[in-house]
């Protein structure tokens, strides 16, 4: 079969700052037609630059200077501008990753798909019509004839996300490039729009060329996979001969560096240091520094290919075959934390309780801006954390639970309930006196970029909670024995313990990357030596390897510090790798708690059940139930009536329409709402 | 004593203001971290050559700040010396060939005679018009005719010759200070300026010092003799009104700003960071002023202060001292009126910022709302305050020119830029047009502007802790993947990035 896209030796420069960055360097691969070609690569290694110099799309600062890219044997890096602009959106598209982002606010979806066609087409009005109504329809938008002529804004975003996939359609494409289609939505949504991708790729024969850094969603997709590093391709092979025998020890470490269940009392391999710097030169293999199988070889000579099955290829000394060995083995497993020293029987006092937390937002309106409603971002939620605990706090976005997090830390003023600290209510405590249990519970944020101030030296950012709460150093936690130290020293302990060297506490935090930041930051809260973390998505924003890092230093700092952990996260292998129990939060309430093992295993709850089916697994289960979730979150303004997922549940029956089910417990621990269940008479919480 | 020192109210405000700076620096000075970012400013070049024209202006304007009143030669009855009621400052004494020689009326630059034809009596009695000579631009030309070429040529030469002199000595006292008494170190400072391979670009500030002292050796040559940038209306040296005008426009530009912060920052920033009620009052109070047209409400207050001026003469001693008053008062107005944009611009940024982590996390460490305030909401607006206000400052110097022909500016016998556009603005429809007026007001406006523009710019970009000031060494062309792979031994360039710090 002849390929339909073929790159060779592509090469491309940004000139940024003083030295021009190699971007792309030496890039070959082909894609034949209506197959899903996946590159996978961690931010920075050149993937999205790739997709950009296909579609001749580089910013100013980019350009192509060496290699070829061909489209069923037309140049088009030889093409003039005119003639690109036939192929682009006629030949290859490309979808975006900010749904929100790539449509244009003041125009109607029509208008936006029908530019696309006007470019490319020559349509008379009615045909026009038709064709972007039956576009629409394909992609699963429904009442499509009406919301054709809706705006951006009235979608949702994994409707907006649709309707760009119908745009790239549009022009009936031989190539879809999309540059992490998913990586904005949710996992239940994000299971929707692979599937429709999956479905539109077979009707249409058409090819994609998918860029991610999910392992699970290249599994889903992909026929081929391409590891990226760098700027370049270090493995490239069919998908079944990578997810069983990853060979590159890039490839590998990715691999290792995943959470799940299986690695629960283990540390998570990580991959030392950060991607080296591609304004350099490279005289070896670009993976030597941060490689754990590196040999002299690798830092003096470029590696070549290497085959190592049909269409399997290393850029790899190990794999040569004068050197190869089995590389699996020279893994070292991680230190095994023995599990019994895991005090699992006894029940710890509970140090924080949660009962009945909601939260509402008014909705104002008018001259008098009176209110004519609520947003219940959080409707009744009861939890509670035992001291040296992770409860994990699993939703999707707009669930709440980002809002219960700084409830709790009283960041924002809850409107009802009670929060309990160690017996110590702080709903509705002044100022004053809840800045005296301020050190006790932290909270670490989301956006490593923008939890620091970038106008303060890392000392001062550290400082800053020691000095508004009268931290003391003779308030040292008790397995630090060390007598008291001044401020200076304290400082550099703290950063040791998040694993940083002392002498970075002079720098400002832009010259850090983002896991080092999010470092910094457990590190300035871990300063008033807290005995409650609220994770509030720490490892979203951050690549797998370093994502692996940062939940190494939480895990060490539970064990060393006996901290208890509040994660609010929607990753699900985190929460099997780092939680004791799990709380599933679906539009403001708790719908299924219990322990992880419970949950996770034996998920009551048609929602949980949607959402762990939703999760893109790299090994596949033949027992793996799917259960389709079809629709959206429902805006928390307007719940709908009963139950809030009856819309979307599979499982619907009349009675969910009409009142809020009871809990249903399976055992102490594990509760869930929901009529499947025998109702319980005695727990009336959600009965408004 | 032959003269009795005069303190006008904005001569101590300016003075509260330069020590204050030196009190800032100093403070700088012993903090290394607060050092670094204003050291980077220096790496700016065409910050620093702004910063070289400011420092020309800056000392004009200081000059033009210490006043005193001469003593007359006469003695009253108790033998007290008797002060003149005329207060000068220690520009105008610098200047004073400029101040005093006042021709009948408009004069072209350089010229020799009066630009407007008048009736001259000859000796034996008969009447003609004609261009009148001048009674200084020139007087000391026999033959005006045959001899001004010539003696403007010399005259310039001369200029250029002392110019040349001012710059050498002020590059020795450069170089010399950067040698730090080091007389070895002379030569390769040198060397090193002309490869402009230093961190502070001195070939820059170099350039414009020898630019700025070529004009001042010029304009002092010929200054003596003529009048450089013309008369105007009443004969007065345009040159003159020019260097007078520079005091007037800083202290509107400085003053103005000084009084106007407090009122943007605070409100500004309390009124984003509060929101509620605070945000509401804050909102209300400057939609309020703004929506009042604020000519009409400058006028009305400087009216009302002309009126209590006039009603208490004993309270001034001096015109200038009365003048002086009415300049701080329009500063103060100009201030209280001129806060609303920069408020409105803090109140969205500091609504911006208080959503943002970190200050959620402050929060979370329970610091207090002042602090929160002034550590990190403060510093991430400053940049907008520093570029509002030298906009502002351009905004400022024009205002007083509109406030002056409305007739509620500065005070009528006080010289300022404002007047000067002024009184040039009827003369630009005179046929033949009397051009220099305009353009010298406008050429020391642009330049004090454009200057002060440049400066805050890299400024600003100094204090960013994100950018880069120095441009980094460029990278040897890299070899093709080919090369190396034939050669690999040879080691690789180092990567000009600092790399990040690794950890295990």
């Amino acid at each position: 079969m002849t390929p339909l896209l073929t790159i060779e030796h592509l090469e491309t420069l940004l000139h940024t700052g003083a030295a021009p960055v190699y971007a792309v360097d030496g890039l070959t691969l082909s894609i034949l037609p209506g197959e899903t070609f996946a590159l996978l690569g961690e931010s920075g290694s050149g993937k999205s630059m790739t997709a950009l110099s296909i579609m001749r799309l580089l910013p100013d600062a980019g350009e192509i200077v060496a290699g070829q890219i061909r489209i069923n044997d037309i140049d088009m890096l030889q093409l003039p501008e005119t003639a690109m602009r036939k192929i682009r959106g006629k030949r290859i598209s490309m979808i975006f990753q900010e749904p929100m982002l790539s449509l244009n606010p003041v125009l109607t979806i029509a208008e936006q798909i029908e530019e696309v066609l006007k470019q490319h087409f020559n349509l008379s009005r009615q045909a026009t019509d038709a064709r972007i109504l039956e576009l629409l329809e394909q992609v699963g938008i429904p009442d499509a004839s009406r919301r054709m002529h809706e705006y951006p804004f009235q979608f949702s975003g994994g409707m907006k996300q649709r309707a760009m996939i119908a745009m790239a359609l549009a022009g009936e494409p031989e190539l879809l490039i999309a540059d992490e289609p998913t990586t904005a939505l949710d996992v239940t949504i994000q299971a929707q729009v692979l599937d429709l991708m999956r479905k539109i790729q077979q009707r249409n024969h058409m090819a994609i060329l998918l860029i991610t850094h999910d392992l699970g969603v290249v599994a889903e997709m992909a026929q081929r996979v391409a590891v990226m590093y760098a700027g370049e391709i270090v493995e490239t092979a069919p998908r079944d001969a990578f997810f069983d025998h990853p060979a590159h020890p890039y490839s590998q470490q990715l691999f290792a560096s995943l959470p799940g269940k299986h690695k629960r009392d283990q540390t998570l391999t990580v991959i030392q240091g950060a991607v080296p710097s591609l304004a350099q030169q490279f005289s070896g293999c670009r993976f030597a520094d941060r490689c754990n199988q590196a040999m002299e070889i690798c830092r003096q000579t470029i590696p070549q290919w290497n085959a190592i099955s049909d269409g399997h290829w290393v850029r790899c000394h190990l794999l040569q075959d004068e050197v190869h060995q089995p590389a699996q083995s020279s893994i070292a497993p991680a230190p095994q934390e023995t599990a019994a020293a895991r005090p699992t029987m006894e029940k710890p006092p509970q140090l924080l309780q949660v009962t009945d937390l909601q939260v509402y937002f008014p909705i104002r309106a008018g001259l008098f801006k009176r209110t004519v409603g609520h947003v219940k971002a959080v409707d009744g939620v009861s939890l509670s954390i035992a001291a040296g605990k992770t409860l994990a706090l699993v939703g999707e976005s707009g669930c709440g639970k980002t809002t219960i997090g700084k409830s709790i830390l009283q960041l924002i003023k809850p409107t009802g309930g009670s929060v309990r600290f160690k017996e110590q209510e702080l709903v509705g405590l002044p100022r004053s006196q809840l800045r005296q249990l301020r050190s006790r519970f932290q909270i670490i944020f989301q956006d490593p970029y923008s939890s620091l101030n970038p106008r303060m030296r890392i000392i001062d950012i550290l400082e800053e909670g020691m000095n508004a709460l009268g931290v003391e150093s003779s308030r040292r936690s008790a397995n630090d024995d060390k007598p008291t130290a001044s401020r200076h020293d304290e400082i550099d302990v703290l950063l040791q313990r998040v694993g940083l060297p002392a002498e970075v506490k002079w720098r400002f935090p832009h010259e850090f990357s983002g896991g080092q930041r999010q470092r910094i930051a457990i590190a300035r809260a871990l300063a008033v030596h807290p005995e409650l973390l609220i994770c509030d998505e720490p490892t979203s924003a951050l690549d797998v390897s370093v994502q692996a890092q940062i939940l190494n230093v939480l895990k060490s700092l539970q064990k060393n510090l006996g901290l208890a952990f509040l994660f609010i996260t929607h990753n699900i292998a985190v929460v099997e790798y780092l939680a004791d129990e799990v709380a599933v939060m679906y539009l403001g309430r708790i719908v299924e708690r219990g322990r992880i093992d419970e949950v996770l295993s034996d998920p009551k709850h048609p929602y949980t059940q949607a959402l762990l089916s939703s999760v893109p697994q790299i090994t596949p289960h033949p027992d793996r139930r799917t259960v389709a979730v079809t629709g959206d979150l429902p805006s928390p303004a307007s719940p709908p009536a009963g139950c809030h997922f009856h819309p979307r549940c599979p499982h619907a029956m009349p009675v969910c329409k009409q009142s809020y089910p009871l809990a249903s417990s399976f055992s102490t621990t594990h509760t869930t709402h929901c009529y499947l269940y025998p109702q319980e008479s005695d727990s009336n919480q959600y009965e408004h | 004593m032959s003269f009795s020192p005069i303190i006008l109210w904005t001569d101590a405000l300016i003075y509260l203001l330069v020590v204050s700076v030196l009190c800032f620096m100093r403070y700088v000075r012993q903090h290394e971290h607060m050092l670094t970012p204003w050291k980077r400013v220096g790496h700016s070049t065409s910050g620093m050559s702004a910063l070289t024209i400011l420092l020309f202006f800056l000392i004009a304007g200081l000059l033009d700040s210490v006043h005193f009143r001469p003593a007359l030669e006469h003695k009253n009855e108790e033998n007290l010396t008797v002060y003149s009621v005329e207060v000068l400052s220690v520009l105008d004494i610098l200047v004073t060939p400029l101040r005093t020689q006042v021709e009948k009326t408009y004069s072209a630059p350089l010229a020799t005679h009066l630009y407007a034809k008048e009736t001259i009596q000859l000796p034996d009695g008969e009447q003609i018009r004609a261009f009148a000579r001048l009674q200084h631009g020139g007087a000391h030309l026999q033959n005006p005719e045959t001899e001004y070429n010539g003696d403007i040529a010399w005259r310039s030469a001369q200029g250029m010759a002392l110019g040349l002199a001012i710059w050498s000595v002020l590059t020795a006292v450069i170089i010399l200070g950067l040698a730090r008494g080091h007389p070895k170190r002379i030569p390769q400072r040198i060397a090193a300026i002309w490869r402009r391979s230093t961190e502070i670009p001195w070939h820059a500030i170099l350039v414009t010092l020898f630019i700025l002292s070529m004009l001042i050796g010029w304009s002092t040559m010929l200054a003596s003799h003529y009048h450089v940038l013309g008369t105007d209306k009443v004969g007065q040296d345009i040159l003159y009104q020019s260097l007078k005008s520079i005091r007037v426009a800083l202290v509107i530009g400085t003053l103005t700003t000084l009084i106007m912060l407090p009122f943007a920052l605070l409100l500004g920033i309390a009124a984003g960071y509060f929101r509620g009620w605070i945000d509401d009052v804050i909102q209300y109070l400057y939609t309020t002023l703004n929506s009042i047209p604020s000519v009409l409400l400058i006028a009305a207050a400087v009216l009302m202060m002309q009126v209590y001026i006039e009603t208490h003469p004993e309270l001034f001693e001096t015109v200038a001292s009365r003048a002086d008053l009415r300049l701080l008062f329009l500063c103060i107005i100009l201030g209280i009126t001129s806060w609303t944009s920069l408020c409105r611009l803090l109140r969205g940024e500091a609504m911006k910022l208080r959503e943002l982590e970190y200050i959620q996390a402050a929060h979370a460490f329970g610091v207090s709302h002042w602090r929160i305030i002034s550590r990190h909401i403060m510093p991430n607006v400053m940049h907008l305050v520093l570029i509002a206000t030298v906009m502002d400052f351009s905004g400022l110097v024009l205002a007083e020119a509109v406030l002056s022909y409305v007739g509620v500016g500065v005070d009528p016998s006080m010289i300022s830029f404002g007047t000067m556009i002024n009184s040039a603005r009827l003369e630009m429809a005179r046929e033949p047009m009397v051009w220099w007026a305009l353009l010298a007001a406008f050429g020391f406006m642009f330049t004090l502007v454009l200057s002060a523009n440049l400066f805050a710019d890299a400024v600003q970009h100094a204090l960013d802790p994100r950018t880069r000031t120095l441009a980094r060494m460029t990278l040897p062309p890299r070899n093709s993947v080919e090369e190396t792979a034939f050669l690999p031994d040879s080691p690789a360039p180092a990567s000009p990035l600092p790399k990040p710090p690794r950890h295990p």
